[in-house]
């Protein structure tokens, strides 16, 4: 497991992380979620043992985050948001050398990584910078396995990676996670934070609010619509300049509008058609992962 | 006549088709999604669109101009944002659309004007003189949209523009393509998010180097008898 406790780090007098608790359990998914810049890769940085803190302490399998930095080396596998392993190597000398750095096989470890190392197996003799984006994470996946960590840290694995390719990762992960491993993973894709057990809200630097996926969204404050019409963004710009309207965003198809105070359908589908909007669909909805995180980003702003 | 036109488009490397008879029209003014998964063929399709890339076989015109003959005239024509961060990370804000200028042949003093529009329109004023470095990868993919637009092309190309931003930075970025083509530039863009599929007038699904279903969302949600593009990607991909 992990536990950080008043974690801080700042960089020329910039603060990357304020006083960040957390604990995330063995088989546990917890993610973290935040704009760029909030201090995700520092925190997974200071996980990974790889940056000190200023203040604050974690401690990581029960082991502490700063003096036994060494032993915690062996207990995780930590995949960075940058591929970084080597591009002109092949599939297969990427395995080979990660499982020597740790002191293991890939023989002896095969069974392990099997589950994903197989769909790489046709790529074995290409070179690492050859592959496509989905093909990476797997490898990168495999090679942060291979020594058979007890914590998993993954930092935005699912940047630029196709939906599908983005599901069969997480198929893995919910596998690994049935073994006991402990996997944070941090995100900007709120379809991959709804499949975690807890999630953390990170903005600049702090957590805004940390609960499991369900909780946040039924924590919504707001009456929330999904709304349509022909037109889509001349209906977004017309609907924030709607007088109860705290914000309206587009949703896929719809588009989603917050409501400062209680308004009926009908003043909504009537302000839409006085502006002209044909073919005006206005039902209610809840809150999605990423309504939440709009609201308390807008909020903290 | 439609601002991209690709006829039998094809890419070859050695024995393995990247592209294998590629066909679209996308018309003016329009935000026409360009999906498919990771290897695909998006990437090398769009680079035989911006000249970057000689085609095997077959035939591209953007802007009325063949690609495959006049690739350096069809550079000047259009915008292109890759999905690598195309600023310069060690320039600062006002730097790098400077530079952007440079490169496009804008004259010095169309440089200035542009420059002082691009930094109010994205309220970087404060921070012209920041490195784009220090930027939050939002408003960097905001700048580099902006820089591909210094010379007012007619059709840009942008190759996963969101990729990594954030759901609210996302959504701002999005509004800047809708105001362009409001404009009446026409815009090809790629991305892995199934809810921008919906924000397109009309969207192609690449698969194998083909493309496995081209039209509206709608229709095509109709036509697969789904919901969401994401089930329409997944039929697509598992076919």
């Amino acid at each position: 497991m992990i536990s950080l406790n008043g974690l801080s780090k700042s960089y020329a007098g910039v603060s990357a992380l304020q006083d960040v608790h957390l604990e995330a359990y063995s088989g546990e998914i917890f993610g973290i979620l935040g704009p760029d810049g909030a201090g995700k890769t520092t925190l997974f940085r200071i996980l990974a043992t790889l940056l000190l803190p200023d203040s604050g302490s974690g401690r990581i399998d029960g082991l502490d985050l700063v003096r036994d930095y060494r032993a915690i080396r062996r207990r995780i596998g930590y995949m960075p948001g940058k591929f970084s392993l080597y591009q002109d190597l092949t599939v297969g000398e990427n395995l080979e050398f990660f499982a020597r750095v740790f002191g293991v096989t890939v023989a002896e470890r095969y069974d392990w990584i099997k589950d994903i190392y197989a769909q790489l197996a046709p790529f074995r003799a290409r070179r690492a910078g050859a592959l496509s984006g989905g093909m990476k994470q797997k490898l990168a996946l495999s090679c942060a396995l291979i020594h058979q960590p007890k914590i998993l840290l993954l930092d935005e694995p699912g940047t630029g990676v196709d939906p599908v390719s983005r599901q069969e990762f997480w198929d893995v992960l919910l596998r690994l996670k049935a073994t006991g491993m402990t996997i944070l993973v941090s995100t900007p894709n709120m379809d991959e934070a709804a499949k975690c057990d807890r999630i953390a809200l990170l903005q600049r630097g702090r957590i805004l609010a940390l609960a499991a996926p369900d909780a946040l969204t039924t924590a919504y404050p707001l009456p929330l619509y999904a709304v349509r019409a022909e037109d889509m963004y001349p209906l977004i710009r017309d609907l924030r300049g709607f007088g109860p309207t705290a914000r309206c965003y587009a949703f896929g198809a719809y588009a989603h509008l917050a409501l400062q105070t209680p308004t009926p359908e009908s003043a909504i589908r009537h302000f839409l058609e006085s502006k002209g909007h044909r073919q005006v669909e206005v039902f209610p909805i809840p809150a999605t992962i990423e309504d939440t995180f709009i609201h308390l980003m807008e909020q903290s702003a | 006549m439609s601002p991209i036109i690709a006829r039998d488009l094809t890419k070859t490397f050695g024995a393995f088709t990247a592209v294998d008879r590629l066909n679209l029209e996308v018309r003016q003014g329009e935000i026409f999604g360009f999906l498919g998964a990771n290897g695909a063929g998006k990437t090398t399709a769009l680079r035989m669109l911006t000249g970057l890339l000689k085609p095997s076989a077959g035939t591209a015109e953007v802007a009325g101009i063949d690609v495959s003959r006049h690739p350096n005239r069809v550079k000047q024509r259009i915008g292109y944002m890759s999905q690598k961060f195309s600023l310069y990370e060690d320039l600062t804000v006002r730097e790098n659309i400077r530079l952007y200028g440079g490169i496009y042949g804008l004259k010095p003093a169309e440089i200035r004007v542009k420059t002082e529009q691009v930094l109010r329109e994205l309220e970087l004023t404060d921070l012209q003189n920041a490195l784009a470095r220090a930027l939050p990868l939002g408003w960097k993919q905001k700048l580099a949209f902006s820089t591909a637009m210094l010379h007012d092309p007619a059709i840009v190309f942008l190759d996963e523009p969101t990729s990594g931003v954030d759901p609210l930075a996302r959504r701002q970025f999005w509004e800047l393509i809708y105001a362009a083509a409001g404009r009446g530039v026409t815009l090809m863009v790629t991305t892995h998010y199934m809810e921008e599929a919906e924000y397109c007038a009309r969207v192609s699904i690449m698969a194998d180097g083909r493309i496995a279903a081209l039209d509206t969302p709608a229709r095509l949600k109709a036509r697969f008898g789904v919901g969401t593009m994401d089930e329409i990607f997944r039929a697509i991909r598992n076919a």
